[in-house]
């Protein structure tokens, strides 16, 4: 089983996965408990204060936390803007800082709840007795009623950092490396092998840092110095271990940046093998949240990544008529060069629609074959979607154009839609044109006579920051106009297939240049 | 230190709970010279432990004064005080994550004392309670320890910074007879040894009797009345009364018990 080369690409990144991991989990720890200890210490006398405390960090951990993470974005994204305006710098909105907030905020709960709880639960005759014998109150709380509720709150601090251990693997959609990125890409990918080992990975972590902070919780309650320092300087090594390698990695001169799909790890992957071809360095922010990417390269914190031209239009322009393919391009082009400075390098040659999609012999049998022909179905059947799909304006578009009322709507994992269709769990999709499924469970992209959705043309995008940037021009221009959507649907279908995206890359590579 | 002054004064004291509710100290005066033993005898709630706790200002009078050697308590401040005076508490009070050595050299640490100093005091003051030889007894924790020996812990700790006067709440309420028998002997030959002035808490008339060479009956709040045993059974009020007959018709009912089985 462990001769799948699988499992040694997934080791081979694990430095840099766990390195960014451990440091965000311990930072958000780090500062949530400077936080919240404080806090819960001035609120445990002051029933007020206490319920305010409590109630508001109880709100908070009843928020998801991919929500939390996403939250947090736009929050300091906003915040950026303010400050560059009225101080003249901002600060990156992106990965590090926001994980490192929401997650903090996401492990103040456990820490202020048991901290409270311990001081409440202490033996009122035990601090009468440490006020007789002449204890100042700030003696009274060092010397008896901390080191009595300290198993309470060393607790607390260990199920916080379980918590925000497990949470940090969603801070890879804001941009911030993590154990998530096997997830994220494993799930897209359908790599199982990277799934299971990012939660393994992740679960050892949490295990291990839980079972160092009982040693120091240990330590503490029986007095013993060894067991603390053993504990802690466990800690530090962790720390240590995972600092060192991935410094020596941050220096790479470009990133890349992906977004949460198979297609987008195979050309992030294109991309960083073309720039290592012409001798530059870069490194991969995969599974990037849609919205969270744009912003990110119209902020340099990603270089290079490749968009779809109906999507900006709609999401960026905010634009809901259509136009010819050609018309739509130069005028996307020239909008995100005027109001961005980001520069168009070209178009990949393919285009990535949304389109509806259901099986060939059941579209057969019913006739259908283009969404006006499923107006007068809809109302019988149901439809899959990914999870911005309904909440975007080409589904709004669509439904308008034919008049389609379906009977029910499902959100669903982009890889989990296709077989969903194929075994009539649902009767459409809203799948994607380049998607090498289609092929593989022999299903039909219906056609959009009334050319409800825009094109999706594949398109490389560079940072303001290197719109000038002659060496990252030249590695990627081989590329544009290149790929086909039967060569795009193949290398899906392979990276689906559980290719690593990297090898399928090269094959994309391989198959452009044989042409 | 002369017998006749003045050591504790509760000059018509009042202590009211929950915004002047609950009365749970009125008007009580009482003179206590120094090297006396006092006992105070009531019921619960008679508000025997709020007027000990008006003395080291564990709770602050609402009327009247009360003094320690002279001084009003208001001018003191209220740590240092309460450092100044032994406090033994009800089932020892000890800090469970603190070793016996731990808890009886508490005050002279928060007085910045030596360790050292504080080392060598707490073996003699472990000698002195007699928990002897010291080594078996200064690393042991509270919950190591039997209910008798934690009290003498709590007596130790109480006496830990030499203190004059020492305040006692039910010391030995929660022992059985015997242990409680032997306990409060040596505190006996301790407060005589060490010149204390001592008040004790106590619901227990034979024990206050034994015990102290004056006592204070309280009930309600209110101080009903004080003085010797041999004073106090010439008074008429029938609570005391009542209080007197008690031990001395135990007292006669055990006497009877065991002539009859003698018999």
């Amino acid at each position: 089983m462990f001769s799948d080369p699988r499992w040694s690409e997934a080791l081979s990144r694990l430095p840099d996965y766990l390195g960014s991991h451990v440091r965000v989990s311990m930072t958000a720890l780090a500062l949530g408990l400077a936080i919240s200890l404080p806090l819960a210490l001035l609120a445990y006398r002051r029933p007020v204060l206490r319920g305010f405390l409590l109630g508001i960090t109880s709100i908070v951990q009843t928020v998801p936390g991919l929500a939390l993470l996403a939250l947090f974005y736009p929050l300091l994204l906003a915040l950026s803007a303010l400050t560059a305006s009225w101080l003249g710098v901002g600060f990156s909105a992106f990965g590090f800082l926001p994980s490192v907030l929401a997650l903090a905020l996401y492990s103040m709960l456990p820490v202020a709840r048991n901290t409270i709880t311990g001081l409440r639960e202490i033996d009122p005759a035990l601090t009468e007795a440490a006020q007789g014998v002449g204890m100042t109150p700030r003696q009274s709380l060092t010397m008896v009623e901390l080191p009595l509720a300290l198993p309470v709150i060393m607790a607390g601090i260990r199920t916080a950092a379980v918590w925000v251990i497990g949470t940090a693997t969603l801070s890879t959609p804001i941009g911030q490396t993590s154990l998530g990125n096997y997830i994220f890409a494993g799930l897209q990918t359908q790599n199982w092998v990277f799934v299971l080992f990012g939660c393994a990975a992740a679960a050892l972590l949490a295990l291990a840092v839980d079972q160092l902070l009982a040693l120091v919780e240990n330590g503490l309650r029986l007095r013993l110095r060894a067991r603390i320092m053993a504990g802690l300087v466990g800690l530090a090594a962790l720390l240590l271990a995972t600092l060192t390698p991935s410094l020596s990695q941050s220096r790479a001169s470009h990133v890349i940046g992906a977004k949460t799909f198979t297609e987008q790890y195979v050309l992030a992957s294109l991309i960083g093998q073309r720039l290592e071809a012409a001798g530059l360095t870069s490194t991969l922010r995969e599974g990037l949240g849609s919205n969270v990417i744009f912003e990110a390269l119209a902020k340099n914190d990603i270089d290079v990544y490749v968009d779809y031209s109906g999507t900006l239009w709609a999401n960026q322009l905010k634009r809901t008529d259509v136009k010819p393919r050609g018309e739509l391009f130069d005028e996307l082009k020239a909008a995100l060069a005027s109001r961005w400075s980001i520069k168009t390098l070209g178009a990949l040659g393919f285009d990535n629609a949304y389109a509806l999609v259901m099986p060939r012999k059941r579209a057969e049998e019913l006739g259908i074959r283009s969404a006006a022909d499923l107006a007068a179905r809809a109302g019988t059947m149901s439809i899959a979607g990914d999870y911005e799909f309904f909440s975007r304006p080409e589904w709004t578009a669509l439904r308008t154009a034919y008049n389609l009322n379906f009977r029910q709507q499902r959100q669903m994992q982009p890889d989990f839609m296709y077989a969903a269709v194929a075994s009539g769990e649902v009767d459409v999709i809203a799948g994607y044109t380049s998607d090498g499924l289609i092929a593989r469970y022999d299903l039909v992209v219906l056609d959009d006579p009334k050319r409800a959705i825009p094109p999706y043309d594949a398109i490389v995008l560079i940072s303001p920051k290197r719109a000038e940037d002659k060496a990252l021009r030249d590695a990627l221009l081989p590329l544009i106009g290149k790929i086909d959507v039967s060569a795009m649907r193949e290398a899906n279908l392979r990276a689906g297939n559980g290719e690593t995206p990297s090898a399928v890359a090269k094959w994309l590579w391989d198959h452009i240049q044989r042409r | 230190m002369s017998d006749t002054a003045e050591a504790i004064v509760f000059d018509k004291v009042g202590k009211t709970f929950d915004n002047g509710r609950v009365k749970a100290v009125a008007d009580v005066s009482l003179h206590i010279a120094a090297g006396e033993f006092v006992a105070i005898v009531g019921g619960s709630g008679s508000g025997k432990t709020t007027l000990l706790r008006l003395a080291n200002r564990l709770l602050d009078a609402d009327s009247g004064h009360v003094r320690i050697s002279g001084r009003s308590v208001q001018q003191s401040d209220p740590i240092a005080l309460r450092r100044s005076i032994g406090y033994v508490f009800q089932s020892a009070g000890l800090f469970p994550h603190m070793t016996a050595a731990g808890n009886i050299g508490i005050t002279p640490r928060l007085l910045g004392q030596p360790a050292a100093d504080i080392a060598v005091r707490v073996d003699e003051l472990l000698t002195l309670v007699r928990l002897a030889p010291p080594e078996n007894y200064r690393d042991r924790y509270p919950h190591e320890l039997s209910g008798g020996e934690r009290q003498r812990v709590g007596v130790a700790r109480a006496l830990a910074a030499r203190p004059r006067i020492v305040l006692m709440d039910e010391p030995f309420g929660a022992l059985d007879p015997l242990t409680r028998d032997a306990l409060g002997d040596d505190y006996l030959r301790l407060h005589r040894d060490l010149g204390l002035t001592t008040i004790m808490i106590t619901h227990d008339m034979t024990e206050a009797m034994l015990l102290a060479n004056r006592i204070a009956v309280m009930r309600e709040g209110r101080l009903l009345g004080q003085g010797t045993p041999q004073e106090l059974g010439r008074s008429d009020n029938l609570y005391i009364k009542e209080l007197l007959n008690t031990p001395r018709k135990q007292a006669a009912r055990l006497q009877a018990v065991l002539t009859d089985r003698s018999a």
